[in-house]
C-alpha cells in the first residue's frame, strides 16, 4: 500500500498492451515565480485490463492528470507511457452533439477513424446494445435523461476502440440512485470488454467501490500519498461493510491531507 | 452459480435499467395534432387583431378627411386596386425580377459572409484587422452606398447587386463568427479525444455547432438585402426592367397613390412570408436541439 511498491510494478507493467505508466510526472501552470505546479512527481503504474480510481480533494490536479493522460495538454517533466495512442475519455458532462442522434453521436467516433457507413451503423448499433439503449438509436440527446446520456458518452467512448479508457468524474452529476446502476454497468462493460480504465473521483466510496486500486493523491501540488489495493469480490455493494470500512479509512486519510491545508 | 441463476440475476438488473429509464422519460401529454391546433391559434388571433386595428385607423384617417382621398385613398380602393392588378402578368413580373434580385444577392452575400465570417473567427490578426469594421459596416445605411454603386457599375443591375450584398454580408459574417466563438468548450473537447484536428473539428463540431447562430445572422442578413434591394430599385431604374421599385416609382409619377399602397402592401407581405420561412427553420433547429420552451 506504499508508493515503493507502486515503483516496484513499474518495471513489470510497462510495455504491456492497455497498461498506462506514469513516471515522476510533473506539470507546471504558468513560468517564473507565478508559476502555479499542480502535478509534482507522480508515479503510477496501472496495469492492463485493471481499474483505477484516483482520488483526492479539490486541486489535487486529477483532471490535469487524466488530461495529460489522454494528451489534450504537454507535460512539463517526467514521462507518460502507454503503449496504444490515442486513448477514450469520458467527462462528467456528456458534452453529446444535439445536431446528431443518439446513433449519429456513436457514429461521429468511427466517422473520424475512417469506418465505412454501413460498418458504422452497426457497430453504433451493438455498441447502443451493450449500454441498453437499443430502441433509443434515433431520439435526440435532450429527449434522454442525465444518466442515459452518460451511457451515450460511454457507448462513444467504447467507439474509439482503445484499450484504455480515461473517465472524469462521469458520475458525478446524477442522482445515487442511476449512479449505483452506471456502477453495474460499467463494471460488466470494463470485464467484458478488457478495458484499462482510470476513473477520477472525489466520492471515496464510489472509488472502493469500482477500484482494482485506489490512488489517494495530495492537494497542491498533486502528489500520490498513496495506493490502496481493493482486495474484494465483485460485484461490489456500495453500501456492503467491507467497502464501507475501507472507505472510512480512506476518508480519514484524506480528512487529515485536507487538514493541512488549513489557516 | 448455475446458468438459471446467471441468467436470473442477469434479467434483474437489465429490468432495473429499463425500469429506471422508463420512469425518467418525460411523459407525452398532449397529441402532436393538438398542440399544432393550440399553437396556430395562439399565432393567429393577435395577428387577426393587430391587422382588424390597423385597417380600422387607416379607415378612420380617410374619413376624417385629413388629406384628398387621391393621396390617401380608403383601404377599400387600395383593396380593389390590388385585386385587379393581381390579375395582370404585370404584377407578377414585377414581383419576380425583385425576387430574382434578392435572391441571387442573397446567395452572393451568403457565400461571401460565410467564408468572411469563418476567415475573421479563425485567424486572430483577420480579426483585429476587419472584426470592428464588419461590425461598423452593418450599422451603415445601406442606401449612402448608392452614388458610389452608380458611379463604379452605372445604371445596372451589377449596382443594386453591390449594394445589396454590401447590406448583407456582415449580418452573415457576425452570425457565423459569434457562432464560433460560443460553441461549448465541452463539445470542441470531445472533438479533440475523439482524434479531430483542423478541418475535421471544423466539419463535424465547430460548423454544425454555429447553425443556430448561422440562422439568425441569415435572418437578419435577408431584411439588410431586402431593404438595399427596395431602396435600390427605387434609385436605380433599369431600363426594360420593369421591377417592383420601379413600378412603385412610376406609381407616384403618376401620382397614382392607391398604386404605390399596392405595392406596399405586396412588399410587406412578402417580407412576412420570407420571415416565416427563417422562423420556421429556427423553430425546427430549436426542437431538435431541445432548446425550445413551450410550457
Amino acid at each position: 500500500m506504499t508508493q515503493t511498491r507502486t515503483e516496484a510494478r513499474v518495471a513489470d507493467t510497462a510495455r504491456a498492451p492497455g497498461a498506462v505508466v506514469l513516471t515522476d510526472v510533473v506539470k507546471r501552470y504558468g513560468r517564473g515565480p507565478g508559476a502555479v505546479t499542480a502535478l509534482d512527481g507522480v508515479s503510477l503504474s496501472v496495469g492492463p485490463g485493471s481499474f483505477t480510481c484516483l482520488l483526492g480533494a479539490s486541486g489535487c490536479g486529477k483532471s490535469t492528470l487524466l488530461s495529460l493522460v489522454a494528451g489534450l495538454d504537454d507535460i512539463s517533466g517526467g514521462a507518460i507511457e502507454h503503449v496504444d495512442q490515442p486513448v477514450a475519455m469520458m467527462f462528467q458532462e456528456s458534452a453529446l452533439f444535439p445536431w446528431l442522434t443518439v446513433a449519429g453521436n456513436v457514429e461521429i467516433a468511427l466517422r473520424v477513424r475512417g469506418v465505412g457507413r454501413a460498418e458504422r451503423r452497426d457497430r453504433a448499433q451493438e455498441l447502443l446494445e451493450t449500454v441498453r439503449l437499443t430502441g433509443f438509436a434515433h431520439k435526440r440527446p435532450h429527449e434522454l435523461s442525465g444518466g442515459m446520456r452518460q451511457r451515450v458518452a460511454l457507448a462513444r467512448a467504447l467507439a474509439q476502440d482503445a484499450s484504455v479508457l480515461l473517465m472524469d468524474e462521469p458520475f458525478g452529476a446524477l442522482d445515487a440512485m442511476t449512479r449505483d446502476i452506471l456502477h453495474d454497468e460499467l463494471e460488466r462493460i470494463w470485464r467484458e470488454q478488457h478495458l484499462t480504465v482510470l476513473f477520477v473521483t472525489h466520492n471515496v466510496r464510489e472509488a472502493v467501490r469500482l477500484g482494482d486500486q485506489v490512488v489517494l493523491l495530495s492537494s497542491r501540488p498533486g502528489r500520490v500519498l498513496n495506493v490502496y489495493d481493493v482486495e474484494m469480490d465483485r460485484p461490489r455493494r456500495i453500501d456492503s461493510a467491507p467497502v464501507a470500512a475501507l472507505a472510512a479509512e480512506i476518508t480519514d486519510a484524506l480528512r487529515e491531507e485536507v487538514s493541512r491545508h488549513a489557516g | 452459480m448455475p446458468v438459471e441463476a446467471v441468467k436470473k440475476e442477469k434479467d434483474t438488473s437489465q429490468n432495473w435499467v429499463a425500469g429506471l429509464d422508463e420512469l425518467e422519460r418525460t411523459p407525452v401529454t398532449e397529441t402532436r395534432l393538438g398542440r399544432l391546433g393550440a399553437r396556430l391559434w395562439s399565432g393567429t388571433w393577435p395577428k387577426v387583431l393587430a391587422l382588424v386595428l390597423v385597417i380600422g385607423s387607416w379607415q378612420l384617417l380617410f374619413l376624417s378627411e385629413w388629406k384628398a382621398p387621391w393621396v390617401l385613398p380608403s383601404p377599400l380602393t387600395v383593396w380593389e386596386d390590388l385585386a385587379a392588378y393581381a390579375a395582370t402578368p404585370d404584377y407578377w413580373q414585377a414581383i419576380l425580377i425583385t425576387l430574382q434580385r434578392a435572391l441571387t444577392g442573397f446567395a452572393l452575400s451568403v457565400l461571401v459572409g460565410s467564408v468572411l465570417g469563418i476567415a475573421v473567427a479563425r485567424f486572430k490578426p483577420l480579426r483585429a484587422a476587419i472584426g470592428s469594421l464588419i461590425t461598423g459596416l452593418q450599422t451603415m445605411p445601406s442606401i449612402m452606398w448608392f452614388p458610389l454603386a452608380i458611379l463604379l457599375f452605372k445604371i445596372s443591375e451589377s449596382a443594386i447587386l453591390f449594394v445589396v450584398v454590401l447590406g448583407a454580408v456582415p449580418s452573415i459574417a457576425n452570425g457565423i463568427i459569434s457562432g464560433i466563438d460560443y460553441v461549448p468548450p465541452a463539445w470542441k473537447r470531445v472533438g479533440a479525444v475523439l482524434g479531430m484536428k483542423g478541418f475535421g473539428l471544423y466539419r463535424h463540431v465547430i460548423l454544425p455547432a454555429t447553425l443556430p447562430s448561422f440562422v439568425s445572422g441569415l435572418k437578419q442578413g435577408w431584411a439588410f438585402a431586402w431593404r438595399s434591394l427596395m431602396a435600390g430599385e427605387l434609385l436605380v431604374i433599369v431600363a426594360g426592367q420593369g421591377s417592383v421599385g420601379a413600378l412603385m416609382q412610376g406609381a407616384r409619377e403618376f401620382n397614382d397613390a392607391a398604386r404605390v399602397l399596392t405595392w406596399i402592401l405586396t412588399i410587406l407581405f412578402i417580407g412576412i412570408l420570407v420571415d416565416a420561412v427563417f422562423r420556421a427553420a429556427d423553430d425546427r433547429i430549436r426542437r431538435s436541439w431541445g432548446l425550445h420552451q413551450d410550457r
